[in-house]
């Protein structure tokens, strides 16, 4: 960022709601089925269809904005008109200016609040294919329309402008996505599609200063796309300002490849949608009764996740098993961690393990059998499997959903060192480095690192790094001084 | 009971269920009449010969088995071109909807099947059901059975001037601003608006969503209410639909008008010719004759329900008939992309009046129009409903003409749009308020031409409209002709 300019970041994200049957009508909401094979007359707009709300559509959204601390409100729809082949009806219905949910707050990991505006329903368009070279609309052969997607529920959920640089806005699409899933709401699968975020991007020269011109920046597939573009973006503008020339407010694609935005549409291009409101839907108005009901079925939300394994770790492991912290809570595996731990299994392994190695297949490990899990650590922290036994069992573990992991290291070869052999190896190890063994006995207690390694190279990982450090303090403690 | 000659469609379902009659005999008999006359009438976009004589097969050997096949046992009906039936072409005389066959029934029509009635045909509409006088057909006009030199209204005068002619003793319309109460008074037949929400509008083609509402016509009022009575009540698939009990029509209709307060709307007299008001006040006397106090009541908001009307139903049929894009059905002018294919299938598929009222309505909605226009008509429209309920305070219902005039010769008025509009202008605030209003024939003209009175009532107040309307026929039976 160049000297003294200050970034303006709000975001638009739309989730898709894990719904059985889409907003409107009783089709499947799934995705990645045959082409246009969930559909009937209401999402493929036939002419005399009518439109029915999803009441378990509602839930999910007001579960959202239960977990952005937003009101629930009074709300309508309305008719959002503009024509497109993936817009089955030619108009979307969405809500517009009575939102289900209205004026709430997210909270980043480092405490910092982003505002809420609202998060609102719509229904979500079909999906267009563009035959030919440019899979751009313009130049194509012919295009091919999916309405499997025609009709899902949405939720848009739009944020203050409270955003100051990349890295909060990729926070805050993380932090979002995990209140997504933890609630139930969507499965937050960017590359799939079912979170979609776009990005208004301004500068100004201060923070005193009034907002400037924005652009808005679609196709952002991943939070690491987000951060790049808006990086990318606010360097435009800084070097359009500096240049004397202005801002123009605009719509703007990102081209992941090139690393840079294209025009698509500027405001005076912009569609006139011509709102109004939905004469074939009832406004919508959840009493206190159905809101509470859905408050009571949320879940911790991730915030209230970390803390509660903050809790569980001593002020200093805390801070430097942040990340890891982060990691089990964004993946839904800090259940796990936290049923481990209830088990006797030490809150420092039992987030290691769970953080860096049974995240690599999250969807497995939220399945696991948590007494295999917790049988595992036990052998691990007891010496009878070693570290890298450990991570081999827990594989076949995750693959098959639990079972023995005794049996499973037994299968794999796996036996703990007997004391003796340990004891051996050890003694070779210090005997081929007497130089390291002089140091380590004259104090130098990170030298342990290099005959663990040796004992570890020796023994193909099957010892156990305990055992091999108590073994060498038990050496160190017998050896004459000097 | 009422003479049952003054219910012919109850008499001949009393005659099929009791197996005097046979279902295969009646609509033989209304085929070969619809053979003889719709060449010179044209009521009639689509006669279902084959599938009427299976249905009257099907329910004639119910009655065999001992089943009754429903209150409209073997009854033919005519069914407005803008009801889906499933399979068979649906095309709101537009050319836009050539060979598109709906895969699924209206409710209306599932309900008339499971009443045993009997499905002859899908009558000649304007385009759309934007009209008044059936003129508006890509297929042709219809004549007025009275004078086939004469329009029998519109918009459904197809099934208005079928039930005139002799075609079918029911058929089913469609009002959204009088197209089932203005061409019954130009055919001289029974037509009736319900409450909006009383009858689902699922598979009914949308012109104008918030004012749409399906509707019986008949010879008899009775017909007429046991019509409604078959077609009305909830339907979850219309968001719509009012979820409680439908008020009861049959078993009411004698009930009388004895204790009732029935206003003389002044307004409606205005500007009307002699001789309709004329019949109007003779309407008056015969409800009075009949033990009902007559009072004159003002509600000066109805003359503003055209110009409201003309901005609120093209702004919703601007964004109903976008979705006749040739992209998924109908009608489809290929082209170089999609966006010039769009505009080439619309341009070849809707007549001038369906374009002019995409343009009036696009622009009554569009940003910097809105409020003048838009939203100042339903400003007008809630103006309306209160000028309504400060009536029927003191009423309990309300009489005037059905329209200004008899029925007008074929072409006199296609190319002056706005003395079009005004042969609805008694019939309009009636759907702008979501009333129940139904139209009697009650003499004639010294043309010789049918005159229709019409009698409003308050939201699901259609068990006194019906009583009112039965009193009033039963008068112009008794020799109240001019």
């Amino acid at each position: 960022m160049s000297d003294g300019w200050v970034m303006v970041i709000g975001l638009e994200v739309h989730c898709e709601l894990r719904t059985e049957t889409k907003l409107f009508c009783g089709c499947p909401n799934m995705f990645g089925d045959e082409p246009n094979t969930n559909v009937c007359p209401v999402c493929l707009g036939l002419p005399g269809s009518l439109p029915v709300l999803n009441q378990r559509a509602v839930e999910l959204a007001m579960a959202i904005g239960t977990a952005l601390h937003c009101d629930i409100r009074p709300s309508t729809f309305h008719r959002k008109n503009y024509f497109y082949p993936d817009q089955a009806k030619d108009y979307q219905i969405s809500q517009y200016d009575e939102p289900l949910n209205a004026d709430g707050w997210l909270e980043l990991p480092d405490g910092f609040r982003v505002g809420i505006e609202r998060a609102h329903m719509e229904e979500d368009t079909g999906k267009t294919t563009h035959a030919g070279t440019s899979g751009r609309i313009h130049g194509a052969a012919y295009s091919l329309v999916d309405y499997n997607r025609s009709g899902v529920p949405l939720v848009e959920i739009v944020s203050r402008p409270d955003m100051r640089n990349a890295e909060q806005a990729r926070a805050y699409a993380t932090e979002l996505r995990s209140i997504l899933v933890a609630s139930g709401a969507s499965d937050g699968k960017m590359e799939e599609g079912s979170m979609r975020v776009d990005a208004n991007v301004s500068v100004r020269r201060s923070a005193d200063d009034p907002f400037g011109t924005r652009c808005e920046i679609k196709n952002l597939n991943s939070v690491r796309s987000l951060g790049r573009a808006i990086e990318y973006e606010a360097g435009r503008q800084i070097a359009l300002i500096e240049g004397g020339e202005k801002v123009i407010q605009q719509t703007r694609h990102w081209d992941e490849d090139a690393g840079r935005t294209q025009a698509l549409r500027s405001k005076e291009e912009a569609y006139d949608y011509r709102y109004f409101l939905e004469p074939d839907l009832v406004p919508l108005v959840p009493d206190a009764e159905w809101i509470h009901a859905v408050a009571d079925t949320l879940g911790l939300m991730p915030a209230e996740r970390r803390a509660r394994l903050v809790e569980l770790l001593d002020g200093k492991e805390a801070t430097d098993s942040a990340s890891q912290v982060a990691t089990v809570v964004d993946l839904g595996l800090d259940d796990l961690v936290v049923e481990a731990v209830a088990r006797g299994v030490s809150v420092p392994l039992a987030l290691k393990r769970t953080a860096n190695e049974a995240a690599n297949d999250a969807d497995a490990a939220r399945r696991v059998e948590v007494g295999s899990y917790v049988a595992l650590l036990t052998m691990e922290a007891n010496g009878t499997l070693s570290a890298t036994q450990a991570k081999a069992v827990l594989g076949d573990l995750l693959a098959a959903g639990g079972g023995d992991p005794a049996a499973i290291a037994k299968a794999k070869g796996f036996e703990a060192m007997s004391d003796d052999s340990l004891v051996a190896t050890v003694g070779e190890a210090v005997a081929s480095h007497p130089d390291e063994w002089a140091r380590f006995c004259g104090g130098e207690d990170k030298l342990s690192q290099v005959f663990i390694g040796q004992v570890m190279k020796a023994t193909r990982g099957q010892a156990n790094g305990k055992a091999v450090m108590a073994e060498l303090q038990r050496l160190r403690a017998e050896a004459p001084p000097g | 009971m009422t003479d049952p000659s003054r219910r012919p469609a109850v008499a001949l379902a009393a005659a099929v269920r009791s197996g005097e009659r046979s279902a295969t005999e009646v609509v033989e008999e209304h085929l070969a009449t619809i053979s003889q006359d719709d060449g010179t009438i044209h009521a009639f976009n689509l006669v279902t010969a084959d599938e009427a004589r299976a249905r009257a097969t099907a329910i004639d050997r119910q009655v065999a088995r001992g089943e009754d096949p429903g209150p409209l046992a073997g009854v033919p009906v005519a069914l407005k071109d803008n009801l889906c039936t499933r399979g068979l072409p649906t095309t709101c005389s537009s050319k836009i909807l050539g060979g598109w066959r709906p895969p699924y029934d209206a409710t209306v029509v599932t309900r008339l099947h499971a009443a045993g009635a009997v499905m002859v045909g899908k009558t000649n509409m304007d385009e759309f059901a934007m009209g008044s006088s059936t003129e508006n057909s890509a297929f042709g006009p219809t004549r007025n059975p009275h004078d086939t030199d004469r329009v029998p209204g519109g918009s459904s005068g197809g099934s208005a001037a079928a039930v005139a002619a002799g075609f079918a003793p029911l058929a089913l319309g469609s009002d959204t601003g009088g197209s089932i109460r203005q061409p019954a008074a130009f055919c001289g037949v029974v037509g009736m608006k319900p409450t909006y929400g009383t009858v689902s509008r699922y598979g009914l083609v949308a012109f104008a969503s918030s004012l749409d509402q399906i509707g019986p016509f008949a010879n008899s009022v009775a017909d007429a209410a046991q019509l409604f009575d078959v077609i009305g009540g909830h339907d979850p698939a219309d968001s719509t639909s009012l979820n409680r009990p439908t008020p009861r029509a049959l078993s009411v209709v004698d009930d009388g008008v004895d204790g009732l307060t029935v206003g003389v709307l002044t307004e409606y007299l205005d500007g009307v010719d002699d001789e309709v008001a004329a019949r109007t006040r003779a309407a008056a006397d015969a409800l009075a004759a009949a033990g009902a106090r007559v009072e004159e009541i003002s509600v000066p908001e109805v003359l503003l329900g055209l110009s409201a009307y003309y901005l609120i139903a093209p702004a919703e049929a601007s964004s109903n008939l976008a979705r006749y894009d040739g992209v998924r059905f109908g009608l489809r002018v290929d082209a170089e992309d999609t966006t010039t294919m769009n505009t080439a299938t619309r341009s070849a598929g809707f007549g001038a009046e369906v374009k002019r009222r995409i343009m009036l309505g696009t622009y009554a909605l569009s940003a910097g129009y809105m409020d003048a226009y838009y939203n100042q008509a339903l400003r007008v429209r809630t103006k309306i409903i209160e000028g309504f309920a400060a009536a029927y305070r003191t009423c309990d219902v309300l009489l005037g003409p059905t329209t200004p005039t008899t029925a007008f010769a074929i072409g006199e008025k296609v190319d002056d749009p706005m003395t079009m509009y005004r042969s609805d202008v008694c019939t309009i605030p009636t759907n702008l308020a979501g009333h129940p209003a139904i139209s009697v024939p009650f003499g004639t003209s010294t043309a010789g031409l049918p005159i229709g009175v019409q009698l409003l009532a308050p939201a699901l107040a259609e068990s006194t409209l019906f009583r009112a309307a039965a009193v009033v026929e039963a008068a112009a039976d008794q020799g109240g002709r001019t």
